[in-house]
């Protein structure tokens, strides 16, 4: 029995949402009389920070600290329309909704805060700390707690916002039947190196080396968290989950979680990762989002680690141990390839 | 059906349900305590988002009998908390981002006190060991280790 080292590499350009009907995402935001905002969207949060970067965004729009923002996800009975939490889009496309609906906000803010303060609204600027001052001028301050009680039952005015963004629909070349499907692309480079049990055709993974070009982080610690998660997904996808081992025939198909294969805490491996920023024209403070792309190179990479390892190349996933071994057998024995 | 009279203690407070015979320990807790910190993950003792401490020992109390806790102490996570502060593994989990969605995180707490409250030093693999046999779907267990080992590095200088 021998363990064979290999490595494989794989890279991906990935598109950030789709073209689909504009892929439209709608976002509303708005104060009450406490001077805190709240933004209502349909688009979940199931992990992945939603919540967490929408209220940045929200936040950095109007100028007035994170803590000051709530985001309301609510459901897609009553919150603004939105296409989903999918297709890597979040971030992107509610971000750029969100943006829109805070910018109009800060603009009735604004409005209202110079009614109060009797000044030209163009006058006037956010400290970020909760108060819009006269530039120049900081003594000449009010609270937007102060801006949204005024609002509110002085002024009559509601400080709110309404955003959307709508992807421009992409004509189809008559002649090449070429069109430009999404508006901007992530893209990776991962690394990974296994070893592969010529016994009994087990596969471990020993290490990822990584590399992510996905606009400006907007959250650095949430982007490295969904890209840490996301390789490991894409291992799982690789290596350990199928309902249906033996597709079409859904024989010693897995019946609950004890069954169904999935990387354990055990199974993990040094995974070095490097993010590079590089803001996109389009995106939310230059943001487009890791999402999907952050699974999707470590399948490819793991088949070519495999076929570096001991010469077989397997091309239905997952790769079990039994496919390794069987197409080990049928080329009588392990080929292990040069080292790169 | 008949009800059996139940009384135990439950994060150091004594509570007296009345439960059907069979009722798991999970439904007690969270449908006739309303505590709802132990989430139902497959109910058949394969995912660990229900652990509990029973008398300081680890249990899935999907599959433990709310009868077989009579006179026990049960501890959830409900009752981690010191007062208003994070106990020392919540607070390593918030900083090392050791949460996505979140659902495995209770059970997980409870795995690490488990592990912390018998072993204070424990090593990289005693981690491993002591979480295996909770799934994190989001397989986010490196900030999870993490955590763990910080919460123990922090407690041991302290």
């Amino acid at each position: 029995m021998t363990r064979h080292r290999g490595r494989g590499m794989a890279s991906i350009n990935y598109p950030i949402g789709m073209n689909l009907g504009g892929d439209p995402s709608q976002a509303l935001v708005h104060s009450n009389p406490s001077g805190k905002f709240t933004v209502a969207l349909s688009s979940i949060d199931l992990g992945q920070g939603m919540k967490s970067v929408t209220r940045q965004i929200c936040a950095e729009t109007l100028g007035v600290p994170v803590e000051d923002v709530y985001v309301d996800t609510a459901d897609s009975d009553t919150g603004p329309h939105c296409m989903g939490s999918f297709a890597s889009r979040g971030t992107h496309r509610v971000g750029n909704a969100v943006m829109a609906a805070a910018r109009e906000a800060r603009g009735v803010m604004m409005e209202a805060a110079a009614e109060e303060l009797e000044v030209n609204a163009a006058d006037l600027e956010t400290d970020g700390r909760g108060n819009i001052h006269v530039k120049g001028a900081p003594h000449r301050s009010i609270s937007t707690k102060d801006v949204a009680i005024a609002a509110q039952f002085k002024q009559g005015k509601t400080i709110s916002g309404r955003g959307i963004f709508l992807v421009p629909l992409s004509d189809v070349d008559p002649e090449t039947g070429e069109m430009s499907p999404a508006t901007c692309y992530a893209h990776a480079c991962l690394v990974a190196e296994v070893e592969v049990d010529d016994e009994t055709g087990e596969v471990a993974m020993v290490r990822m080396d990584s590399a992510y070009e996905l606009g400006r982080a907007l959250n650095p610690r949430l982007v490295e968290q969904q890209l840490v998660g996301g390789a490991w997904m894409g291992v799982s996808h690789a290596l350990y989950e199928t309902p249906e081992p033996y597709y079409p025939d859904p024989v010693h198909g897995p019946r609950d979680f004890v069954e169904y294969l999935m990387p354990g805490p055990g199974d993990i491996c040094p995974h070095d990762i490097a993010v590079l920023e590089r803001p996109a024209p389009d995106g939310p403070f230059g943001g487009k989002g890791p999402g999907e792309m952050c699974a999707n190179p470590v399948l490819p990479a793991v088949a070519n680690a495999i076929f570096n390892a001991v010469g077989v190349r397997i091309d239905d996933l997952p790769i079990t141990p039994e496919k390794v071994l069987r197409a080990i057998k049928a080329q009588g024995g392990a080929r292990p390839q040069a080292r790169r | 059906m008949t009800k059996i009279p139940l009384q135990f203690r439950h994060n150091g407070r004594d509570v007296a349900i009345f439960v059907d015979g069979g009722t798991n320990l999970l439904v007690a807790l969270r449908e006739l305590i309303g505590d709802m910190t132990p989430k139902f993950g497959c109910g058949q003792g394969g995912c660990g988002t229900c652990s509990v401490l029973i008398d300081g020992e680890l249990h899935l109390s999907c599959l433990t009998l709310a009868e077989t806790v009579a006179g026990r102490s049960v501890e959830t996570l409900d009752g981690m908390k010191q007062g208003p502060n994070l106990h020392p593994l919540q607070r390593a989990f918030a900083d090392n981002f050791a949460a996505q969605c979140g659902y495995c995180t209770p059970g997980m707490l409870m795995a690490a006190k488990a592990l912390l409250d018998r072993n204070p030093a424990p090593s990289r693999a005693d981690v491993i060991e002591a979480i295996s046999g909770n799934i994190c779907r989001c397989t986010g267990y490196e900030p999870i280790i993490n955590a763990i080992l910080a919460a123990a590095g922090g407690r041991a200088s302290a």
